[in-house]
């Protein structure tokens, strides 16, 4: 089931700058995120997105207010993809109490209930079941939403996925899996942990349709999941789609990436989406370089603003450490 | 004796057992080309190869599974979990089978495996990336489990471990890996179920384990200078529990502060004090308190992470409780 590269996008220049903007926030996030660890102003893991942004904001951008998104560790791109506030963000991966988790959750479980993102989450595979679940209650209400599950590589070979994609299949249920295929889970190459690399052939064993994508080609992203996401709304059958992407940076930052050679890294730089999308409306849609230069100043202020906020904002209250372990009151120790 | 960290008392203990042994291998995510996720099983690949150092996908059901299998037909695994927090994916196969196998098969199929890796809070991890788990797996009959302090114990005890006929539960702690501490050279065994005196004292017995018994130790000098002298007491092995040590230890101070990372309800401080209160309860002179983790889930927030985990002030302010000098 190979993709075809829509040569025509149907991409206009607004939405294009649109999406452009996203992938440059989730960049500059990430960059700042980065630093401020070598701060320590952050702590814990830290598991960037650099390099994967196509992905999350050429899907994300079908999304409809009732469908849902829920996916790993690295979930900044996609919640800031969603449109979450960046200060918010940040001020969660400093823990404190104006963080989308209130300072709880930290870098790995970003959530969003405005945009039913449905969290990040720390355990390799223990976020299809949530995803199928978003699916199920779609089909309960019939409110005609579909359930968007994001995953690395290297949860491709968890139980829970093969479980999760039985269920979708034999109930119906609008799911889509997309597996953002980084070529690694943490220092394994993927060919060294999964039998069968062919991702999306996956899907054959489920009677379930497959897609592979381009994950950096951000033109194929979007063109080819709105009309997955829009078959998905309609027939209510499961999909599986292999995103080729790749992380520019370690596993989490404290990851020196011995395991890749420069060139490959170098390799997948040179088709960073980012750049391909910045040139191609520099080149072709009259985006002027000043306008493109503009975008990119307003952004890292706007990136600045949420460190900033971050950095001045309070730690929780010691009060918050009790709160919401039980949400009825009989439940508080 | 040479000085170790932690980490390499038990690469070392690791190493030793495979060359003693060739039906002991290892296997787990990262533990091969990587040589660990936090560096334990350095250098095991180069010198032992690709058959006995084995990296796995991210799948601890299947390879956990495996390693009963492979356990059941004469294989010695030791499995590392990247942490103990991922056990939780193959809790159905540590529970129902390795934990139950012997029994259930009439004693025709023992399990001599080991499941090891991290236990406890790393730095600012969150919620799911916290548990410690030892009372969790201390409850199943068919199971041992040990949790070592500094680097001799955990060189003596993972061998101890290793040649057990049993599966074990072998809880390190990613913030004691780089502890150091002198370990004796050569095959110097920590039987299983055997206790140690870290430090003598006569007015209350401070019990801990793993990263708590560094904890407990700053609690003892502060203790020492208000003229409390507190015995410190490592079970090392917490399931079984070495009563007889901690008998003679609550014979001589009749008083008790139970210390574990874990949460208050029904984490294993309880059973401790339980067996104390069974056994030896005329012997106290004052109710066993209790340190433990909050009620709550771990927090990613740096103030709350503090303040729901042990520390060495709320140790102290129990001993002083104890021994009724708060
Ligand atoms: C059940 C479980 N096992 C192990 C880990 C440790 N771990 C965290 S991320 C990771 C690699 C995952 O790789 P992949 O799924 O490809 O996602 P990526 O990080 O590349 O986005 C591992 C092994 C975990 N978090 N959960």
């Amino acid at each position: 089931m190979a993709s075809t590269k829509n040569e025509v996008s149907s991409l206009t220049k607004e939405k294009l700058v649109e999406m452009l903007e996203k992938m440059l926030v989730i960049r500059h996030f990430e960059e700042a995120s980065i630093k401020a660890y070598q701060q320590k102003k952050i702590a814990g893991f830290l598991h960037t997105y650099i390099g994967q942004e196509a992905v999350g904001v050429g899907t994300l951008a079908h999304k409809l207010p009732q469908d849902s998104v829920v996916t790993t560790y690295r979930c900044h791109g996609l919640y800031l993809a969603l449109g979450g506030n960046p200060k918010a963000g940040m001020a969660e991966l400093f823990g404190r109490i104006t963080g989308c988790a209130r300072g709880k959750g930290g870098s790995m479980h970003f959530f969003s209930k405005e945009h039913n993102f449905l969290g990040g989450h720390g355990i390799v595979g223990g976020q299809f079941g949530v995803g199928i679940g978003a699916a199920f209650k779609s089909n309960y209400d019939e409110d005609n939403a579909v359930s968007m599950i994001f995953f690395g590589d290297g949860a491709t070979v968890q139980g829970t996925l093969h479980e999760s994609m039985n269920l979708a299949a034999l109930w119906d249920l609008p799911a889509i899996f997309i597996c953002e295929d980084n070529q690694y889970g943490m220092g394994t190459a993927c060919t060294r942990a999964i039998a069968n690399t062919d991702i999306a052939s996956k899907a054959e064993a489920y009677g379930i349709k497959g897609y592979t994508l381009n994950g950096m080609d951000l033109h194929e992203v979007h063109d080819r999941m709105g009309e997955i996401i829009k078959e998905v709304r309609a027939t209510r059958r499961p999909v599986l789609i292999h995103m080729k992407t790749y992380r520019y940076f370690g596993h989490s930052v404290s990851d020196a990436g011995l395991y890749r050679t420069k060139d490959e890294v170098d390799s997948w730089k040179a088709k960073d989406p980012i750049q391909v999308i910045s040139r191609g409306l520099i080149e072709s849609k009259g985006l002027s370089e000043d306008e493109f230069k503009n975008l990119q100043k307003k952004i890292k202020s706007q990136v600045q603003e949420a460190v900033d906020f971050a950095d001045e904002s309070p730690e929780p209250p010691i009060e918050e450490l009790t709160q919401h372990v039980y949400m009825d009151e009989a439940g508080n120790p | 004796m040479a000085v170790m960290e932690m980490k390499e008392a038990i690469n070392q203990a690791l190493k030793e057992e495979m060359i003693r042994d060739e039906k002991v291998f290892i296997l787990g995510e990262e533990v091969a080309e990587y040589n660990g996720a936090y560096k334990v099983t350095k250098g095991l690949l180069d010198h032992f190869g690709p058959k006995r150092v084995i990296d796995t996908p991210i799948s601890e059901t299947g390879f956990t599974g495996l390693a009963v299998g492979a356990a059941m037909m004469g294989l010695r695994p030791v499995v590392e979990f990247m942490s103990f927090n991922f056990s939780f994916v193959a809790f159905d196969q540590i529970i129902s089978n390795a934990a139950k196998m012997y029994y259930m098969s009439g004693g025709l199929f023992n399990i001599p495996m080991v499941m090891r890796g991290p236990n406890g809070a790393g730095p600012r991890v969150s919620s799911q990336h916290s548990h410690n788990v030892e009372s969790l797996y201390a409850h199943f009959p068919g199971l041992r489990v040990m949790s070592p302090s500094n680097p001799a114990d955990a060189k003596g005890m993972l061998k101890s471990a290793i040649r057990c006929n049993d599966p074990v539960i072998f809880l390190e702690n990613e913030l004691a890996y780089s502890l150091k501490g002198e370990v004796p050279d050569g095959d110097n065994l920590v039987p299983i179920g055997k206790g140690d005196i870290k430090r003598e004292g006569t007015d209350v017995t401070i019990i801990a384990w793993s990263r708590m018994m560094s904890l407990a130790k700053a609690a003892a000098e502060e203790l020492a200078k208000e003229g409390i002298h507190a015995e410190l007491l490592d079970p090392r092995t917490l399931k079984p529990l070495d009563m007889p040590l901690i008998a003679a230890s609550v014979k001589k101070t009749n008083r008790v502060v139970v210390v574990e990372e874990g949460h208050y309800f029904c984490g294993l401080g309880s059973q401790v004090a339980e067996s104390i209160y069974r056994d030896l309860f005329d012997y106290l002179d004052a109710p066993i308190q209790r340190i433990a983790q909050g009620e709550n889930p771990m927090p990613y927030a740096a103030n709350l992470e503090a303040a729901t985990l042990p520390s060495v002030e709320k140790i102290v302010m129990a001993a002083k409780q104890a021994a009724y000098r708060a």
